[in-house]
């Protein structure tokens, strides 16, 4: 299969993930059934970056998972290459997962404390019995993160945050991905040291030509590095579509009110600008309000809403969203 | 400035550990006004939470304490325990980041704040209840007083949060110093949070310290701004100077390095914070900074006066020359 920038690379279709929540009554148990991910459809093109975003509990992580088939979806499809990946064997997943990685938020918490630096970032080639000079390969890989060869003798513990993030990306491109899934990769670290991770990975799609999913709370940092966006509140994409139709035009009233809700580094903007100030938290997604699951919480909703789910449709600007008031 | 309800002079905190003398924070001043809300912004390990867990008297025996906070022309350095126990929650009152540990899970959060009003003020019970359920209306909680009754297992993360606050101002407190109050909660429902904070503010005068490490909450709702840098300040004035101007060069990397609309690369500031054990000499930020000269290193820099900011940099002449132009 010949790869242009553009092709899709991957695509998420109708997956469901719902999660068991067992508890008792009394003596009784009881068995609720939590909906994670809600019927989430979207692609992902060779070369390019989508973000996830959304708050708590909207299943962005969740999404990010399901996807590398970390956790199992309960049901819809994963294509990656045209392979669908909720069919494969487990000996089948593990020859394809050498093709797609993951890094995670918390730096402190993905290396191995007790293992150098190399070896943390050689284990994916000795689990995928790579052949050939891993130390080689090392010492490539941490230059290519902005970091010295020689660091691969140290350990985890003699890194700042921002440097075990490197290494972490180090890691994940030990295997050349095409694929990687970015969980929360810098929010875990203070702005100044941030950025350098960000444009290190906006170098390493140039340069190496991979996917990422991008999965933050920080709007504006997916604002900078994605191409598309994914909106997501209680398991489902509210809106979806190219980044600059989404964050100049947005259609759904949640996205709205969320890129309102973000603070800008400008007292002036801050202090003229008009803001929606949304009632209440996130609802449970033990018990989603039905039809619309953003009604409860929406300046426009009717009693349509509460009936009728409101499914993604395109909208003038480009993007698709689902809503039966769009902006 | 002497009208500051809290005034610190030259604060010092050191840690004895095992490893040696940490010394966090360096020689800060603060000037809290009545009524306005500061902003102290700066990075893990800055220093920024300390000063003010010092000012409170809340950092445990190993840390060794100089300088002056002087609360409503009180001094508090040095005070008495039991004084500083009475001021407490009553003049000086605090928000932490995570609601759920500044809460007792097996009271009921009415009883908390009647608690809290108590064990300051002499009030019966009864106007006391009336007196937190009130509270819990101007936070903005929803049917006050049926949430009284409730544990705080039965709240949001940001109604959990509202109820904090709802303690921290039971007893008018002149000063509320909020630690990264919203940095546990959703964009939202941080809004609505800060919101809480401003109504607070304005509707009872209550000066406000909110430390935070978002320079977007900073724009939001601060009047004036400290920025910590390697446990001193090393710029403090007014917001808008502070982002229309800054003058001192990590100010500057702080700002330039926060993703804008239509910048296509981010300016990461090189390198990472002092290790505090052994922090660098003169200037904290020199090892760091793009514009540092060896005379940089020799001494610790003066705050001084440009405009309505005060700046840490002896270079800072040099640096608005060059933005002006």
């Amino acid at each position: 299969m010949s790869e242009n920038r553009g092709d899709v690379l991957l695509s998420v279709r109708n997956l469901v993930k719902n999660f068991e929540l067992r508890g008792s009554k009394g003596f009784r148990k009881t068995k609720r059934i939590v909906q994670a991910v809600a019927d989430v459809s979207f692609d992902v093109k060779v070369g390019q970056t989508i973000g996830l975003v959304g708050e708590s509990g909207s299943g962005k992580t969740t999404v990010g998972r399901s996807i590398l088939q970390l956790i199992q979806p309960t049901s819809g499809e994963v294509f990656f290459e045209g392979q669908d990946l909720t069919k494969l064997s487990f000996e089948e997943l593990r020859e394809i997962r050498r093709k797609m990685q993951i890094v995670f938020q918390d730096p402190f918490a993905s290396l191995d404390p007790k293992m150098t630096v190399g070896s943390s970032i050689a284990e994916p080639l000795v689990v995928q019995g790579v052949e050939g000079d891993h130390e080689t390969r090392v010492a490539e890989l941490l230059e290519l993160v902005g970091l010295a060869s020689d660091h691969a003798r140290r350990f985890p513990h003699e890194f700042s945050g921002g440097q075990r993030q490197r290494i972490g990306i180090a890691r994940a491109l030990a295997l050349d991905p095409k694929l990687i899934v970015l969980d929360e990769p810098v929010s875990a670290l203070d702005v100044s040291i941030q950025a350098g991770v960000v444009n290190l990975f906006a170098d390493l799609q140039k340069r190496l030509g991979m996917s990422y999913i991008f999965i933050a709370h920080d709007l504006s940092v997916v604002r900078h590095i994605a191409d598309q966006v994914a909106v997501m509140y209680l398991g489902k994409i509210v809106e979806l579509g190219d980044k600059n139709s989404v964050y100049s035009h947005p259609t759904h009233p949640y996205t709205k009110a969320l890129l309102s809700a973000v603070p800008l580094p400008d007292p002036k903007v801050e202090r003229s600008r008009h803001r929606i100030m949304l009632e209440g938290d996130v609802p449970s997604p033990v018990n989603p309000p039905t039809g619309c699951r953003f009604r409860t919480r929406c300046w426009k909703a009717s009693d349509i809403c509460a009936t009728q789910e409101p499914q993604l449709t395109v909208r003038a600007t480009g993007q698709q969203s689902a809503c039966h008031f769009p902006e | 400035m002497s009208d500051s309800v809290l005034q610190i002079r030259d604060l010092r905190v050191t840690f004895n550990t095992q490893m040696g003398e940490l010394r966090a924070v360096r020689g800060v001043d603060v000037d809290v006004a009545p009524g306005k809300i500061l902003g102290v912004v700066g990075e893990s390990g800055s220093g920024k939470s300390v000063s003010f867990l010092a000012a409170m008297g809340l950092l445990p025996k190993s840390a060794s304490i100089s300088g002056s906070v002087m609360l409503d022309g009180q001094e508090l350095i040095g005070a008495k325990k039991k004084f500083v126990r009475s001021v407490r929650g009553r003049l000086l009152s605090m928000v932490f980041q995570d609601p759920l540990s500044a809460l007792n899970p097996v009271h009921r959060v009415g009883d908390q704040i009647v608690e809290m009003i108590q064990s300051h003020q002499d009030m019966s019970t009864h106007d006391a209840q009336k007196r937190a359920v009130q509270l819990l209306e101007i936070v903005g909680i929803p049917q006050p007083d049926e949430r009284a009754l409730q544990y705080p297992h039965e709240f949001s993360g940001g109604m959990r949060q509202r109820v904090v606050i709802a303690m921290a101002i039971a007893n008018d407190p002149k000063v509320l110093i909020a630690d990264e109050p919203t940095t546990a909660l959703d964009v939202t429902v941080q809004a609505q949070i800060l919101e809480v904070i401003q109504t607070v503010q304005q509707r009872f005068g209550t000066a406000v310290v909110l430390i935070t490490h978002d320079l977007g909450v900073i724009a939001r709702v601060a009047d004036s701004v400290n920025v910590m840098y390697a446990g001193r300040n090393v710029e403090s004035g007014s917001v808008q100077s502070m982002f229309d101007h800054p003058s001192h060069p990590y100010t500057r990397g702080l700002l330039s390095s926060l993703p804008h609309e239509g910048v296509e690369r981010l300016q990461p500031i090189a390198g990472f914070p002092p290790n505090m054990l052994a922090p660098p000499p003169g200037c904290g930020f020199a090892p760091r900074c793009a514009f540092a000269t060896d005379a940089c290193s020799a001494e610790l820099p003066a705050l001084r006066q440009f405009d309505d900011l005060l700046t840490s940099c002896i270079r800072a002449e040099d640096l608005r020359i060059r933005s002006n132009s």
